[in-house]
């Protein structure tokens, strides 16, 4: 283990993709979550700031949207506008999820 | 009872097998049904003894079901073998008839689909190995399949899939008598499934009750779309004043079936795009633009790998922003799709893009 870490160094910076939902209100704010503990409200407050821009854009661009799927390789966002805020799930993917 | 052929079921789902044994033993041509719930035993089993199919599924514990068909196929090239899956990856259906595999099915659902693929197993066990014939793993183009199945004078139905496309030639008799794809049918469907670029073919057992939409020949229908295909090659060259009968690739895509607006976003710093169904396609192109910048810069942040499509369901209408080629794809739907039925178009009509 010692040489292991010592040549690939410590993977503090690798995260597991989470698995949960919050609410956000109109400012970004996070109101509630069931993320886990230990995944950091600094990447909720991320996610939410930029689905709450989105959904913004899209009013400008006169294509109001209430439901946004974002799917990347191995994380999937579903978010919902609720009142100006929103409610996101974050569902990681596994190849099972994806066939399905 | 020395002649009846012999099925072996391989599936980890000992329910599933014991269903499958009672579906198969009713096929008129009364099989012999063994059943394996793992790959080694089912290996020591056709060594034992021969088989005329085996019926395998994918995804097992220890042995999974392209390993023992990669085994099978070495050891018994003879052996028909099917895949029976609940994947319906298209990189797992192109590693799976990489192998040679006879037939890939998903898991029928429904009574038609079990009829279908028990009119499979039944055409499979009658073409009976000792009878002759090689059988082998090759690309051949579309026009060769159809010339090869016509001139033979054989009736069938070729199922072709092209990604998410797929398309069904019927052919009875020695005579294409209907085709039919997603969104159309007879000659139409036929040139379209022949302008598909590469894709998997399977035969399936003839419809004889299937009515003929198609009068013109094969050699008359080839020789149209291989004329077809000639003039588009013209028309991209620009060498020849050719009159141009059918509309640019975008046209095409924006009257697929539930598309209201289609924009193409170029790569490049002076933001060029293409557009159809839009009065002023400039602030949606902006969004697009913004939008696929702004959540793949997200998943950079997230590590949660490229950004594959994002879908936004609206009041008035749906839109997909996808990245394709090297360009962003920003495609408005009619509000009536459902979110999977959106996933699912969008991947259709970019692979019409790529066709």
């Amino acid at each position: 283990m010692g040489l292991l870490s010592f040549l690939f160094g410590k993977s503090a910076d690798l995260l597991p993709l989470p698995s949960g939902s919050f609410t956000v209100d109109c400012d970004g704010r996070v109101l509630a979550s069931t993320l886990p503990h230990s995944y950091p409200t600094a990447f909720a407050q991320d996610i939410a700031t930029e689905v709450l821009t989105a959904f913004k854009a899209a009013r400008d661009a006169r294509i109001p949207l209430a439901e946004m799927m974002i799917r990347y390789s191995s994380l999937k966002l579903t978010a919902r506008e609720l009142r100006g805020g929103a409610i996101i799930f974050l569902t990681p993917q596994t190849l099972s999820s994806q066939t399905k | 009872m020395a002649d009846r052929p012999k099925i072996l079921l391989l599936d980890d789902d000992q329910d599933l097998l014991d269903l499958y044994k009672e579906i198969l033993s009713q096929l008129p041509s009364r099989p012999e049904i063994f059943t394996s719930t793992n790959g080694p035993r089912a290996l020591a089993m056709m060594d034992a003894e021969p088989f005329t199919v085996l019926v395998c599924d994918l995804n097992m514990p220890k042995m999974d079901g392209l390993q023992v068909l990669s085994i099978v196929r070495r050891k018994l090239p003879e052996l028909r073998t099917v895949v029976l899956t609940s994947i319906i990856d298209e990189q797992f259906r192109s590693r799976v008839y990489g192998l040679g595999v006879d037939l890939y099915w998903q898991k029928p659902g429904t009574g038609e689909e079990i009829k279908q693929f028990l009119d499979c197993i039944e055409s499979l066990l009658g073409r009976e190995a000792h009878k002759g014939g090689f059988r082998g793993v090759q690309s051949k183009s579309l026009v060769d399949i159809i010339q090869l199945e016509c001139l033979s004078q054989n009736s069938l139905v070729l199922k072709i899939i092209n990604g998410p496309l797929e398309g069904r030639i019927w052919i009875q008799n020695g005579e294409v008598i209907d085709a039919a794809t997603d969104e159309l049918g007879s000659e139409e469907a036929f040139r379209r499934i022949l302008s598909w670029r590469a894709g998997n073919f399977e035969s399936l057992a003839p419809d004889p009750s299937r009515p003929r939409t198609i009068m013109n020949s094969y050699q008359g229908l080839l020789l149209e779309t291989a004329q077809a295909a000639d003039e588009a090659v013209v028309q991209k060259d620009g060498t020849t004043s050719f009159t141009k009968k059918s509309s640019s690739p975008l046209a095409t895509l924006a009257r697929y079936p539930g598309v209201e607006f289609i924009l193409v976003l170029k790569p490049g710093a002076d933001k060029k795009f293409d557009a159809r169904g839009l009065e002023n396609p400039q602030p949606v192109a902006e969004w697009g633009r913004n939008t696929l910048e702004q959540f793949r810069s997200l998943g950079d942040r997230l590590r949660a790998g490229p950004l594959h499509e994002m879908d936004g369901l609206g009041p008035q209408r749906h839109v997909s922003l996808a990245p394709y080629e090297n360009r962003d794809f920003c495609v408005g739907w009619q509000h009536s799709l459902s979110s999977e039925q959106l996933g699912e178009a969008m991947k259709k009509l970019l692979t019409l893009w790529a066709s």
